[in-house]
């Protein structure tokens, strides 16, 4: 389980998060929504001690992860941008990373799974966008942890492997792992996610099912719903 | 922390400017040395590129590659290893590439113009150790300049400054102060000047150990009057070695503080 508590981020005089408290249970598989600039990004950074919050605490399985590094081992993380060190080949980054970790790993199993096996003697800079976030997902999910986090995770994929990402989050979620991904594709969210986590000016606006959040605003579909909240957001703002 | 290091380290070594870098010196040594025929005349000329532009490349580079591995550095601070570790093994492979660059570049065509029956090892050696110290603190300072400032341009301009200041306008500035003040002692004002510029303080180690008193302007005189050659140089050391350390302590603690 994780646990945010009161959490307070400001960067310069921009306050992101606000006293965000919000709990995601074992098991789950939730979306972080959001517009730009409501949090979600640091939300994540600061789960992954990228980010270190001004006030408020984070429990991962009742542990304060604070100045902890350990806890890492346990989170699979996929970040955005998919950029790696350019000179070194595919599979110098999977070894690199198995090294780091210095834990065996499924990667020839996702490489499969990819169709990357033709690029893994390329350099990393010859890749195309579609093909580097592929080595991504792998590095991402290769050490099979409980905790996957996902930011933005369908950037640049073609529907092929899109496809595959999405059958490949569908399983990991009956193999019981606690998935987290931040998204701005409400299909997607519809397809793969139980609950949302909805963030407004770094606030914890709505947590719960997809089905709640709609009834809430009595709207015809997820995506009208949270065409609404986002325009009322703006209207506020500019007020 | 070693095994950022090595992976940075392969990147980097097989990056063209690694090879522009390495093939720049070996022209260099080259040239220098067939042309002069002359191993300690070469050495001093290559000494006064070397200072000038070891320190240039080091803080290039740094900034260089600090910013264009920012995401995948993203991708490592999720990983369980300390920050420290990410930011110490990249520099660290960083600087080591970049010395490996200038070894071998300089080492080759000194070798084979019969580098070890000349007498001149020593010096040779000692200049290519200074070479590595300036690669080590210019990159460092390089590093924390990066870590400092998320805005690219910024953090670019203000090494570039930097540099400017400690290969350029400092030596500038000193001499106008010398000027100025010349009816006054300035022996301990020249003395603690030249400690502050890693610059200087190279430029008069490698005088010191080739001896040559003509070369040595003003700065260079005062220190060997005040340490006498042997206890002069060790002091430079212990200075130079202080200028590598701080950056290096500064980057840990920066990258501790640092939002990413």
């Amino acid at each position: 389980m994780i646990r945010f508590d009161n959490l307070t981020k400001k960067f310069g005089k921009l306050e992101v998060l606000k006293e965000l408290s919000l709990e995601i249970r074992q098991g789950s598989i939730s979306a972080i929504l959001g517009p730009n600039g409501s949090g979600k990004t640091t939300l994540i950074k600061c789960l992954l001690g990228m980010v270190i919050p001004d006030r408020g605490t984070i429990e991962l399985n009742g542990i304060d992860i604070k100045g902890q590094y350990a806890y890492r081992n346990e989170i699979d993380y996929m970040p955005q941008i998919a950029n790696f060190p350019s000179n070194l080949k595919v599979k110098e980054i999977i070894s690199m990373m198995k090294d780091i970790r210095n834990r065996e790993a499924r990667d020839s199993e996702l490489i499969d799974y990819f169709e990357l096996g033709p690029y893994l003697n390329k350099q990393l800079n010859t890749l195309s966008g579609g093909t580097k976030q592929k080595v991504n997902i792998v590095l991402a999910f290769m050490f099979d942890n409980p905790l996957v986090i996902l930011d933005e995770p369908t950037n640049g994929l073609d529907p092929v492997a899109l496809i595959k990402l999405k059958e490949l989050i569908k399983n990991e979620i009956k193999r019981g792992k606690t998935i987290l991904f931040t998204t701005h594709i409400i299909r997607l969210v519809e397809e793969l996610a139980e609950d949302i986590v909805f963030l407004l000016e770094g606030k914890t606006y709505y947590q719960g099912s997809v089905a709640g959040l709609v009834e809430m605003h009595k709207s015809n579909d997820l995506e009208h719903t949270i065409a609404e909240i986002f325009s009322k957001n703006v209207k506020e703002e500019v007020k | 922390m070693i095994k950022i290091l090595k992976y940075s380290f392969f990147d980097l070594m097989r990056s063209r400017w690694s090879l522009i870098y390495f093939s720049f010196y070996l022209l260099l040594g080259f040239v220098l040395l067939f042309l002069n025929n002359d191993v300690s005349k070469a050495i001093i000329t290559m000494m006064n590129v070397i200072i000038i532009l070891g320190p240039l490349i080091g803080i290039v580079f740094g900034i260089m590659y600090y910013y264009n591995s920012m995401e995948f550095t993203e991708l490592l601070l999720a990983q369980p290893i300390k920050r420290a570790s990410i930011f110490l093994g990249q520099f660290l492979g960083l600087a080591f590439s970049l010395s490996l660059s200038l070894v071998l570049g300089l080492g080759i065509p000194f070798v084979i113009y019969g580098l070890f029956q000349s007498g001149e090892i020593w010096n040779f050696l000692s200049l290519l150790w200074i070479g590595f110290i300036l690669t080590f603190i210019f990159s460092g300072i390089a590093f924390y300049i990066a870590l400092a400032n998320q805005n690219r341009i910024k953090g670019f301009g203000m090494a570039i400054l930097f540099w400017l200041f400690m290969a350029v306008i400092y030596d500038g500035a000193f001499l106008l102060l010398l000027v100025w003040f010349r009816d006054y002692p300035l022996d301990s004002f020249a003395l603690v000047s030249s400690v502050l510029n890693p610059i200087d303080l190279s430029r008069i180690m490698i005088l010191l150990q080739l001896d040559i008193s003509a070369l040595m302007g003003y700065t260079g005189a005062v220190f060997k009057n005040f340490f006498g050659s042997g206890s002069g140089l060790l002091a430079a050391y212990a200075i130079l070695m202080l200028w590598t350390v701080v950056p290096i302590l500064a980057i840990v603690r920066k990258a501790k503080k640092k939002d990413f």
